[in-house]
């Protein structure tokens, strides 16, 4: 009986109009609330869908495909200079430009992807942390082109006419990043979705029992290096608008480090976790570099604050959610479940697995 | 009969209006909110400073001293009774930051003004948006000449002279003083060194400093070994430098450990007796300090900062030991004090009530006279560079700084002139 009702549900909503149905909610509450913040809300707004973006990227080749990344700032700076130097002398459409970063660090995530497919665990780590350290040095070497320490700039992208003139631009660019952000979300879901979605989990739990199942699983590693790094070539463009400025420092080892927080902290796995992560990322610094603001101490230690506040807040979070922010809404969850009789995903009354709610992907 | 009454009503409106006029302008009247980030008992300012990172040194120390000085002005009845409210954040030295906190204060802040950003690279990043918003950019704390460009960035001010004007100006004593001497240079890779390797060149001719002893660095690294042992090896005896103060330190023990002691010349910026001081026996373990800095060549736009007999030095220092003893007293402390003078005689000028663009425009039509500088101020419709001009000065054995020969002024393509004004002294409110 229970089967066959759950049958039913999934004839009735299949994947796809699931999760375009879940997309156009998302996208008409999003573009109602940045309708009504300010134009510095509007700014940090777009900053949680860019890094949204790139966290739900490296969620997928992290948490799904098991292969750890240190260098997605890297992929992010492929993103963002394909972007400022499209851009230096001539003037294309946002569309355009977003493509382009995407294709340009798609193919860097090819050639990255081949040889991180032959490397495992603390090696993996290794050569993407090589890649996060060296590639933004390559915008210094080659400042005729990439501008050196200084950068390029991006100039600021002014809203359509039929927007009126009183539009503010930092609304326009969260209404790009956001529907980039949902646009990525949707099909990154459908793809988990689908065959291949599973291939990438099977090669991360067994590599050996995958390739006997019949799966490639270096064309799938690649594959899942490939995605994930274009994910970081779009948020790597977004970047560009909304800073404005492209320069090695904004894409150094931090930002690949802040990355994995995200997806740590918001869920490891999970798309949704890289929104909550993405969340995390932009607002507590904020949060914390206020509260060291407006105590009165020494401005030696007021200025190193901020960042000791912050830390401190991510290894309480680890301790007391570590399955990440999602882990602790879906133990929340399950929790209410059991209270309240609902049938549990194992489908016994009143007993929930504590330790590992099911990853969602 | 309805007509007479109407035109008494529009001619009574007029006569309102026109009395609204000149009340904002005018420096009568009362106070209003003229304008984003004024009230009528405020004015809010914002600023991005390098308060952590590689150029914290030294320059962390600007912006608390500039507050310090707001603090004696807000104690001593403000700017026509409006408090200075400073806000200044840190970006590290990271353009990226610098970008993101600049919309902070412009969007969430509503600051009235930016005033003494720090940096060039972090500065250039930010340039266009504050432009774009019509924002007031004043005295912007780097010689880059990029500040002064009206057409392009019509709400950007600089306030040091531009580094290839100080180039030139110690090209110049290099070629009257230190003739014969093979010259080398060490540059920061960006405009700050590019711009004062022009200016020196502009004097000294690009082709008698041979490739080889043009040697450069980007911050970051925490050796130059490479790049004094080329100079060394190039036979340079006298070395030009445009460095901040960490690589300037840096290249001088270097160059102690490998004995070669030519005879340096250092742009202003990165000079500070002080803060070199410091760094000297932070990255020596105390082996060695200020002796090093005996014999340096360096120059300055304001009174010595060593100069107590000076009244503007007696005035500042006597607001930096009441208010901010825990700063050091260097030059980074005087240029931060200087920098608020400064910004409270603009908005004396701009009236009791001014808008973003009354205040752009009065800033261009004064000239701010009568303060500290040894040298005038550029400032007109078509030119927003800061002071004109500096006098070279010469560090002694005894590590105290004492200036030599006149006062210089020029410009980026002009000749090099004697500068004859006077000095002037401060009021004795030492507020303008």
């Amino acid at each position: 009986m229970v089967a066959a009702s759950l049958r039913l549900g999934r004839l009735t909503r299949p994947t796809l109009s699931r999760h375009l149905l879940l997309a156009l909610v998302a996208a008409v509450v999003l573009l109602a609330i940045s309708a009504q913040i300010g134009a510095y809300d509007d700014y940090n707004l777009t900053a949680v869908a860019i890094f949204a973006v790139a966290a739900a990227g490296l969620t997928l080749l992290t948490g799904l495909n098991g292969q750890l990344s240190l260098g997605h700032g890297a992929l992010m700076a492929v993103g963002a200079y394909t972007a400022s130097l499209l851009l230096k002398d001539h003037q294309f459409p946002v569309v355009v430009v977003l493509v382009l970063a995407v294709v340009t660090t798609g193919i860097i995530g090819v050639v990255f992807g081949y040889a991180a497919a032959r490397l495992r665990g603390p090696y993996l780590a290794g050569a993407t942390l090589a890649l996060a350290v060296g590639l933004p040095q390559l915008a210094t070497r080659y400042k005729s082109v990439f501008g050196g320490d200084a950068g390029l700039t991006i100039p600021p992208t002014a809203p359509p006419a039929w927007l009126g003139a009183d539009f503010p631009p930092e609304r326009w660019l969260a209404w790009i990043a956001l529907a980039a952000a949902v646009v990525t979300m949707v099909l990154l879901a459908n793809l988990l979705h689908s065959s291949i979605g599973r291939t990438f989990i099977a090669v991360r739990d067994h590599e050996a029992a995958a390739a006997l199942a019949g799966i490639d699983v270096a064309r799938t590693q690649v594959l899942a290096f490939v995605i994930s790094a274009s994910c970081a070539g779009l948020a790597g463009a977004l970047f560009g608008y909304w800073s404005g400025i492209t320069a090695p420092a904004g894409f150094g080892l931090g930002l690949s480090l802040q990355l994995i927080t995200a997806i740590v902290i918001g869920g490891l796995g999970s798309l949704a976790g890289a929104v909550w992560g993405s969340i995390v990322l932009v607002f507590v610094p904020a949060l914390t570099s206020g509260m060291a603001s407006s105590l009165n101490i020494p401005s030696s230690v007021a200025n190193n604050l901020p960042l000791a506040i912050y830390g401190a807040i991510l290894v309480i979070a680890m301790l007391v959610a570590p399955h990440g922010i999602q882990g602790a809404l879906k133990r929340l969850l399950a929790l209410a479940r059991a209270r309240w009789g609902h049938s549990s995903a194992s489908g016994k009354k009143g007993v929930m697995d504590w330790d590992d709610p099911a990853p969602d992907p | 009969m309805k007509s007479p009454l109407r035109a008494i009503a529009i001619v009574c409106c007029t006569v309102l209006l026109a009395a609204c006029g000149t009340s904002t302008a005018d420096n009568s009247g009362t106070n209003t909110a003229s304008a984003p980030g004024i009230t009528a008992s405020t004015i809010t300012i914002g600023s991005t400073q390098p308060l952590t990172g590689p150029a914290a040194p030294g320059y962390s120390e600007i912006a608390p001293a500039s507050n310090a000085y707001f603090t004696y002005l807000n104690e001593h009845g403000g700017v026509f009774g409006r408090n200075i409210v400073y806000q200044y954040l840190d970006d590290g030295y990271n353009p990226t930051i610098t970008a993101s906190q600049t919309r902070k204060l412009i969007l969430e802040t509503k600051v009235f003004a930016m005033f003494s950003a720090l940096g060039t690279p972090t500065h250039l990043a930010v340039i266009d948006y504050i432009n774009s918003e019509k924002v007031p950019d004043v005295f912007v704390s780097s010689g880059c000449n990029c500040w002064n460009d009206v057409s392009k960035y019509p709400n950007t001010f600089g306030f040091q002279p531009d580094y290839t004007i100080e180039g030139k100006i110690l090209g110049q004593y290099i070629k009257q003083n230190l003739s014969g001497k093979k010259v080398g240079y060490f540059y920061q890779n960006d405009e700050f060194g590019l711009d004062g390797v022009k200016g020196l060149d502009d004097q000294l001719g690009a082709s008698s400093v041979p490739s080889a002893a043009r040697q450069y660095y980007s911050p970051g690294p925490t050796t130059v070994a490479a790049q004094i042992s080329a100079l060394q090896a190039s036979g340079a005896q006298v070395v030009a430098s445009f460095t901040i103060p960490a690589y300037t330190a840096l290249a001088l023990l270097t160059a102690a450990k490998l004995g070669y002691h030519p005879t340096w010349v250092v742009s202003n910026v990165g000079s500070d007796i002080t803060t070199l001081t410091g760094l000297l026996k932070t990255f020596s373990k105390g082996a060695v300090g200020g002796q090093l800095l005996g014999g340096m060549v360096t120059d300055t736009y304001l009174p010595l900062v060593g100069d107590t007999s000076n009244p503007w030095i007696t005035l500042f220092k006597r607001i930096h030991d009441t208010i901010r003893p825990d700063l050091p007293w260097d030059g980074n402390v005087l240029y931060g004090e200087v920098q608020a003078y400064t910004l409270v005689q603009a908005l004396k000028a701009a009236g009791r009530n001014p808008t973003r663009a009354s205040f752009v425009k009065s800033l261009e039509s004064s000239k701010l006279t009568g303060g500290p500088g040894l040298v005038p101020f550029g400032f007109a419709s078509d030119n927003h560079l800061g002071y004109l001009g500096v006098q070279v000065a010469t560090i002694g054995a005894d590590g105290t700084e004492t200036t030599t020969g006149p006062v210089y002024t020029s410009s980026d393509s002009g000749p090099i002139t004697q500068y004859s004004g006077s000095a002037s002294t401060p009021p004795t409110s030492g507020i303008p």
